[in-house]
């Protein structure tokens, strides 16, 4: 099955699919993360507003997000950046934006939905009686928030969060579609130009894989101790 | 911001003249649903059928089963679908694999893209599947044992009725998302409604009134999705459970 497989390909580009690759790949995750964490928190804290304007703006945010492919918000966001970049410098020509820092703001804007919820989950899982006892000590809400209900909220929440971010991680192979050189990218790229799309696919197959697996099962051990711990 | 909209673009001709664009991009829809109810097809045999079998006793069953959706759990799609549609026909006997690499369009890239979803999609059915018949208490398994009936009695009129029930609301998101991953096929030539808004931006450099027609199209679709899921999902719920009384709102 494998006589034909020219496994020299795969020797010849590693530096190529891992230093350019899989750098883009996991800095595009990190950044990410990072963002779609903090912008989805914040998200989740307007949908839990009493104000009414407010949390119907983050519910109709969410919602759309979640209802529209990622491919075409990826789509979407490749031809609308140039234009916001422009309306918020001023400029009267779109500015240029690589494929780098536009598949950062859609993966952080479109994730965040997915952060929100999770975090609406946490925030609710605390019970409301540390919101009262923190506004008896005299805490503002943004103190209670950040000193008591949040980091609760986060640790409880931490399994499930990084459980997202290796569907993150997944999700980002598909900066394919504006040409961008990720992993997959890379790969598709000698792919094409030695003619070995077998063995790449393949190779890619194996190494999301292997990553996705070994990050997976880690999770499952944090979890097994938070839950020991609370 | 000085974008200046031009929507009667939609109403104007594509280049393959087979009428307005927004035709073209029902036609898209057309696809996307094929594609995805196919592909959903796929997903609740072979989801139904994993999920059951990872909750009986036999081992070496759980763990082929665990194999299985850990493999198709941990790829992602666009690389799935690159398997599927690049390296699978280059493992199939010559004669069938070469009759596979010329299905004429769109078949060519259909087949891959519904057995591709339909398998990525299963993983999740039978995650759920389980999730359910673990849910199910343990005295109503004890209890058809008890009665009389073999294991698969048991299953076939005991558990699989009360957790197919059970799992039909998490299903439905799982539906929605099968809608929407079957955009990821444009990577590998169908047109469905994404890539079918990409071709009209690239026709008529209309870019933000192609997506906007198709973000519209996708949302207008999930809310009949949502709409017939509820009013099913009413008609199969478990009397004397808690979600009979106060079902979760979609």
């Amino acid at each position: 099955m494998f006589s034909g497989f020219d496994f020299d390909v795969i020797q010849r580009s590693w530096t190529y699919l891992f230093m350019e690759g899989m750098t883009f790949t996991l800095t595009l995750t990190a950044l990410a993360m990072a963002g779609g964490i903090v912008f989805g928190t914040l998200l989740a804290m307007m949908r839990l507003s009493s104000i009414r304007p407010v949390s119907m703006l983050a519910s109709a945010y969410v919602n759309l997000m979640r209802s529209v492919p990622l491919v075409l918000v990826i789509f979407w966001f490749f031809f609308l950046v140039p234009y916001i970049g422009a309306w918020i410098i001023g400029a009267k020509e779109p500015v240029r934006v690589g494929a780098f820092g536009s598949a950062a703001i859609t993966f952080t804007l479109f994730e965040a939905a997915y952060y929100c919820e999770i975090m609406r989950a946490g925030i609710q899982s605390i019970p409301r009686g540390q919101v009262w006892s923190g506004f008896a000590l005299g805490l503002d809400y943004w103190q209670t928030m950040a000193r008591i209900v949040l980091p609760q909220a986060f640790r409880n929440m931490l399994p499930v969060l990084l459980t997202q971010t290796i569907i993150l991680f997944q999700d980002t192979s598909l900066v394919y579609v504006i040409s961008a050189t990720d992993f997959l990218g890379a790969a598709a790229k000698v792919a094409n130009r030695d003619y070995r799309l077998v063995e790449m696919y393949s190779f890619v197959a194996v190494v999301y894989f292997v990553l996705s697996y070994g990050l997976s099962t880690l999770v499952k051990g944090l979890q097994k101790r938070i839950a020991i711990i609370k | 911001m000085n974008y200046n909209w031009h929507w009667k673009v939609l109403f104007e001709m594509e280049p393959g003249s087979t009428g307005t664009y927004v035709h073209y991009l029902l036609v898209g829809l057309g696809w996307t649903l094929a594609t995805a109810l196919a592909a959903w097809v796929i997903a609740l045999a072979i989801g139904a059928l994993v999920g059951t079998l990872r909750t009986t006793p036999m081992k070496w069953v759980v763990c082929a089963g665990n194999l299985y959706v850990e493999i198709f759990r941990n790829v992602p799609l666009i690389v799935q679908m690159f398997l599927w549609f690049f390296v699978v026909p280059e493992f199939l006997p010559q004669a069938l694999g070469d009759w596979v690499k010329q299905m004429p369009p769109p078949w060519g890239s259909y087949v891959p893209a519904v057995l591709c979803l339909g398998i990525f999609t299963s993983v999740r059915v039978a995650e759920q599947v389980k999730a359910g018949i673990n849910s199910l208490p343990r005295g109503q398994r004890m209890a058809g044992i008890a009665m009389g009936l073999t294991e698969t009695q048991t299953y076939g009129t005991v558990i699989l009725p009360q957790a197919f029930r059970i799992v039909l609301p998490p299903l439905t998101s799982e539906f929605m998302n099968v809608i929407k991953n079957s955009s990821v096929a444009l990577t590998i030539g169908l047109l469905e409604l994404t890539g079918r808004a990409r071709a009209m931006q690239e026709f008529s450099f209309r870019v933000f009134e192609a997506f906007t027609a198709a973000t519209v199209i996708y949302l207008l679709t999930n809310l009949v999705v949502v709409l017939a899921m509820r009013a099913l999902e009413r008609k199969v719920r478990v009397p004397g459970l808690i979600a009979a009384d106060n079902a979760p709102q979609a």
